[in-house]
């Protein structure tokens, strides 16, 4: 260890890496055959946002729970749903996390922990309220997080979650995901605060900015939370500054940002390359041990494709299923 | 001067004339101009499916870009409406009603009663509805019932592009709250509109196809499918009448009565769920008023009570067929053949 100043263990580097190695190969692969015309629906890229996911998951276990957002694809894969049944629910297959029914937007495996993503801004944050609410009544340890982005933290729903979790102190963390864009509108247009900590001191919460293209201010900031909340310390805020690098749902010709931003970001604010780069120069994880870990999630991507692809569809009588638990 | 455009250039054009004709009316939403504050071009998007592109460039900042708070922009539309103003606010997805409903429910609908008929609120709320985009659960309900549920709301709902113009027209001079439903499977489909403005009125139902042996009754994109059934219908003889309503709320009564009253059949047809919807809504009144006329049960074909699935083979389910409508209709017509 004599060659690691990181405070992860080479196997949490190496886990790290691999959480988003899969989410940027999963979303990279999606784009492809998103254009390719063989998913259906809307979909919504996480690629450019990983070190937000796997810095935050990796402090969480299954008792913990998380509210995800359209943009889900990565908080499922960090917080350990099964990749075979994201792509064939994605691909509408009966084999899905959903059995086909929900689509990209709704990817939910409470088994996990994985309370939902969502089609509706600002729904999970009260979800996640109730999470809180729970594990405290059961007095198990488990911390709620929900995710949000820049756009969705001006939804009602989040401010009135915010005064609710601190008067209750609630064992929940709220996550901005702020990646300047909510659709094509700014953040610095739709969002009168500069700072999303100052609107967690409106509510009584402490909050913290951090550089979400850099897994390891992620992961310390949300460690700090996380630990805090677990031990009955309240909620807090945490907003990672992100990028997205594709648009905001496949289609989107994009305009609205600068000529040549997405390039730059992906030469110079990618946050695989970076980490990549730090641990490796660091010498405390191997060039052959990265590229190994990206051959193992190349390989794990294809075959989710392909079985996706070749999954049974759900049955006609799968309508008319699951409205109720009794009828 | 007639020519052929889409419903969402119909909407777009509906917009247009009625901003240069009306300096109160001002039109607000997410995306709608598009850009706002980013390093990018302006009028981005122009709407999410673009609806309101290049409306920007000709009104300036009488259309505004809202921050994703549903609850604020339009009980800020109506709070306008109240004070003079005639906003048309955008709310993308009809689904999103979720998270600002007390705004329509307990304030638009009932200024003008509750205040002893001293209010108006002329706003007009657009939104897309119904299924087939693949949109899942949330973003794909064909939610009319709620609203027609709610005395002091009008709701609206064309299925063809002139219609689409006349009416958002005439929605915009309304001096109530509208409901304005914009089936997003019928953006792209285009008829003949003038070019000039005119408004639809409202609670006039339009006889799409005359036939005298069946009524079927519908709205939005399901007209589309009850014609595909009445042209089915025809070849094995039976002639359908096809009844577009048009406006939900106010209804158009006396032509549906008057229909099912030479043709003796009544089949509703209504891409909302089943319970308490715009076809049991139609079924009971046409049960209770013209009775006498019916030789056959009435008949709903309407999507399943379930959630829109995402899967597009079970969402391909969901929607009211041409062949299940026909199906209904040979119901009603079994019982004529047999005797
Ligand atoms: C209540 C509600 N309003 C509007 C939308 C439409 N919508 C979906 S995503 C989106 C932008 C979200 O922006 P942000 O919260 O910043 O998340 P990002 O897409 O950047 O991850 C909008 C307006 C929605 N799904 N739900
Ligand atoms: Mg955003």
């Amino acid at each position: 260890m004599t060659n690691n100043p990181f405070p992860l263990s080479k196997d949490e580097l190496l886990a790290a890496y691999r959480t988003m190695r899969t989410i940027r190969d999963f979303e990279e692969r999606l784009h492809v055959e998103f254009a390719k015309g063989d998913i259906p629906g809307f979909v919504h890229l996480y690629a450019g946002e990983e070190a937000c996911a796997a810095g935050i998951m990796m402090h969480l276990t299954d008792i913990d729970r998380i509210a995800s957002t359209h943009r889900g694809h990565g908080h499922c894969i960090a917080k350990g749903v099964d990749v075979h049944e994201m792509m064939a629910e994605i691909y509408g297959k009966s084999t899905g996390a959903c059995r086909g029914k929900g689509g990209s937007m709704h990817i939910a495996d409470l088994s996990k922990g994985m309370m939902g993503a969502n089609g509706i801004l600002g729904a999970g944050a009260p979800l996640i309220c109730g999470a809180g609410l729970a594990a405290k009544f059961r007095g198990d340890g488990g911390v709620g997080i929900t995710f949000f982005g820049d756009g969705a933290s001006n939804q009602g729903t989040v401010l009135e979650s915010m005064n609710l979790a601190a008067i209750w102190n609630l064992p929940v963390i709220f996550v901005v995901e702020n990646n300047g864009y909510a659709e094509s509108t700014s953040v610095e247009y739709a969002t009168a605060v500069d700072s999303y900590v100052d609107r967690a001191a409106g509510f009584g919460l402490p909050g913290v900015t951090v550089d979400g293209t850099d897994f390891f201010a992620v992961h310390e900031a949300a460690g700090e939370v996380i630990r805090r909340a677990r031990e009955g310390g309240g909620p807090a805020l945490l907003e990672c500054k992100t990028i997205r690098f594709f648009g905001h749902f496949e289609g989107d010709a994009q305009t609205y940002k600068a000529k040549g931003e997405n390039d730059y970001n992906r030469e110079n604010r990618d946050c695989l390359r970076i980490f990549a780069n730090r641990v490796t120069s660091a010498g405390a994880v191997s060039e052959a041990e990265i590229s190994l870990v990206d051959r193992e999630v190349a390989a794990l991507i294809d075959a989710a494709v392909e079985s996706a692809k070749g999954a049974p569809l759900p049955s006609p009588r799968e309508l008319l299923t699951d409205v109720y638990v009794a009828y | 001067m007639a020519r052929k455009i889409s419903y969402k250039q119909a909407i777009n054009e509906a917009l247009d004339l009625e901003m240069r004709r009306d300096p109160t009316v001002i039109v607000l939403g997410e995306d709608i101009v598009g850009g706002a504050g980013a390093p990018g071009e302006l009028d981005a998007w122009g709407g999410v499916l673009g609806v309101t592109k290049g409306l920007h460039a000709k009104h300036g900042n009488r259309l505004m870009d809202t921050p994703l708070s549903e609850s604020a922009y339009i009980g800020a539309a109506i709070g306008a409406a109240a004070c003079g103003m005639r906003p048309v606010a955008e709310l993308m997805f009809l689904d999103f009603m979720g998270v600002c409903f007390d705004q329509i429910l307990n304030q638009a609908a009932k200024f003008k009663y509750m205040f002893g008929g001293k209010a108006k609120t002329p706003v007009v709320i657009r939104a897309m509805v119904g299924a087939g985009f693949r949109a899942a659960a949330q973003h794909s309900q064909m939610l009319t019932p709620l609203f027609t549920h709610v005395p002091g709301l009008k709701v609206v709902c064309p299925s063809n592009a002139y219609d689409a113009k006349g009416l958002l027209i005439q929605s915009i001079r309304d001096d109530d709250p509208v409901i304005f439903c914009e089936h997003k499977a019928l953006y792209g489909s285009e008829a003949d509109v003038p070019e000039e403005s005119y408004a639809i009125p409202f609670g006039e139902a339009n006889i799409v196809r005359e036939g005298k042996d069946v009524t079927i009754v519908s709205y939005g994109l399901t007209v589309h499918r009850a014609l595909d059934a009445a042209e089915k219908l025809a070849k094995t003889g039976v002639q359908a009448e096809v009844i577009d309503l048009r406006t939900l709320s106010p209804i158009d009564w006396d032509t549906v009565i008057e229909s099912v009253e030479n043709t003796g059949r009544l089949v509703v047809v209504d891409e909302a769920n089943p319970r308490c919807s715009i076809a049991g809504d139609v079924a009971a009144h046409v049960a209770q008023n013209a009775f006498g006329a019916l030789k056959a049960a009435p008949q709903m074909v309407t999507a399943p009570h379930t959630p829109v699935p995402f899967s597009p083979v079970l969402e391909d389910l969901y929607i009211p067929s041409a062949d299940a409508i026909a199906a209904a209709v040979t119901k009603t017509t079994a019982r004529a053949l047999a005797a």
